[in-house]
């Protein structure tokens, strides 16, 4: 019987490929949900500090930060969040074109484009382009801190202080739902005008040392809480798409399992009729 | 009035919130010296250094965080500790960011030569794609 133990262990070797995308999709979910958890986490934080942001920048309309501040744009940074991993469908290919074409939109204007890439993927891929990679961080896992960011982020800063950059953008896999994740662009630097709410009533802090020094501060954090969110909800997304691409994985070895199923029946009962009719011959001729 | 005024309590780091709930008082770090916020404080803002900020409940319970740093709110009724999750401090800070720079140089160095795994797997994928086009032409013909 020709074929059949080959078709039994193909049949093999695809169950035990279904079991790991199997398993790979339940960990996606799990994972995913922690993500989720972690995004709404840090919503308030950043809720918290436009509030302060918005009130203090009203209350000193003298003092101009540069972050507030916008200027012709010669030179353009990007932030490009990517995952570390591969199995996650096209969400790295759609990031990617995205910032492809923020990249060529502001080339078309004669801006100079630089790029900090946070994600493996990231660098692999901007690499073989001749842009200029200011910084670079990757293997965040599944938990990114803002630890791990504050240096690659204060690399865009710094640039921005010193006037090599004039505008900031990020780049990551938004979070719709489980089964959208879409590319979205950002504004980081020069900062969008903040929402200013309770501003009727005319009180102002106290600032200790001073008013400066404090909306430094601030400004810096709520760029690095900007990223961080980028990046916690980059995690969520991987882990919505690879949950998606698992599931399908999975399905089609199911469907190939059944497909090897019947050729392998096919066979089995071709060679049984062989060896029936063998048998029947055999005895006729006697 | 028989109660003691109490201020409602919120601190928010950037990865979640720690605390959230009324106090008698709160004791915070502040980067001109340590503060005690009772309630009906005067409007506050300033920056704080890395220690424990205290708050105790109206029951005189006291509960202890530690934060690497931050900022500090304060206005009549509410108090918001906006705390670092990281300890930070300008050379740490500069050294991270040296390291990010450094790790891009690198990264951008050896682009002609070393594949790392990450690109092997891309090429392997590729490889493995057209391997099952080649599968299902020879299937199509028979």
């Amino acid at each position: 019987m020709p074929g059949t133990k080959e078709i039994r262990s193909k049949i093999a070797s695809v169950k035990s490929t279904q079991k790991i995308t199997k398993a790979m999709q339940m960990v996606a979910t799990s994972k995913m949900r922690r993500a989720q958890e972690r995004m709404r986490l840090a919503r308030p934080y950043a809720q918290k500090m436009r509030n302060v942001i918005g009130h203090l920048t009203e209350a000193n309309p003298d003092y101009r930060h540069p972050f507030l501040m916008t200027r012709e744009p010669k030179a353009v940074g990007i932030v490009v969040i990517s995952t570390d991993r591969g199995l996650a469908g096209a969400l790295n290919a759609n990031v990617f074109k995205q910032t492809l074409m923020l990249m060529r939109e502001w080339q078309g204007k004669g801006a100079r484009v630089s790029l900090c890439l946070i994600g493996v993927k990231g660098l692999t891929f901007f690499r073989r382009l001749s842009v200029p990679i200011l910084a670079n961080v990757s293997h965040l896992g599944d938990k990114p801190h803002v630890k791990d960011l504050i240096g690659t982020v204060k690399v865009m800063l710094d640039a921005y202080r010193a006037g090599e950059l004039d505008r900031l953008f990020l780049v990551n896999a938004q979070f719709v739902n489980t089964m959208t994740q879409k590319p979205a662009v950002e504004r980081l630097l020069p900062i969008e005008a903040l929402d200013t709410e309770a501003l009727q009533e005319h009180w102002d802090y106290i600032y200790e040392p001073d008013a400066a020094g404090i909306l430094d501060g601030l400004l810096m954090r709520y760029i690095e809480s900007q990223v961080y969110r980028g990046a916690v909800e980059n995690v969520a997304s991987e882990m919505a798409a690879r949950m998606v691409a698992m599931k399908a994985a999975s399905d089609n070895a199911g469907k190939l399992i059944t497909e090897l199923q019947l050729i392998y029946n096919k066979a089995r009962q071709a060679a049984i009729t062989k060896e029936l009719s063998e048998i029947v011959g055999g005895a006729a001729a006697v | 009035m028989a109660e003691a005024p109490t201020i409602h309590v919120d601190i928010v780091s950037a990865e979640g919130e720690l605390f959230s709930g009324p106090a008698a008082v709160v004791f915070a770090p502040a980067s001109q010296g340590d503060l005690g916020i009772h309630p009906r404080h005067a409007p506050l803002l300033t920056l704080l250094k890395a220690g424990e900020v205290r708050v105790r409940t109206p029951d005189g319970e006291e509960h202890h965080f530690f934060v690497g740093g931050g900022a500090l709110e304060v206005q009549p009724t509410r108090v918001t500790v906006l705390a670092d999750t990281a300890l930070r401090a300008k050379d740490i800070d500069e050294a991270a960011a040296l390291a990010a720079k450094q790790r891009a140089e690198e990264a951008l160095r050896d682009k002609a030569g070393h594949i790392t795994i990450a690109e092997a797997q891309a090429e392997l994928a590729r490889a493995m794609a057209q391997l099952k086009v080649l599968q299902r032409l020879r299937k199509l013909r028979g």
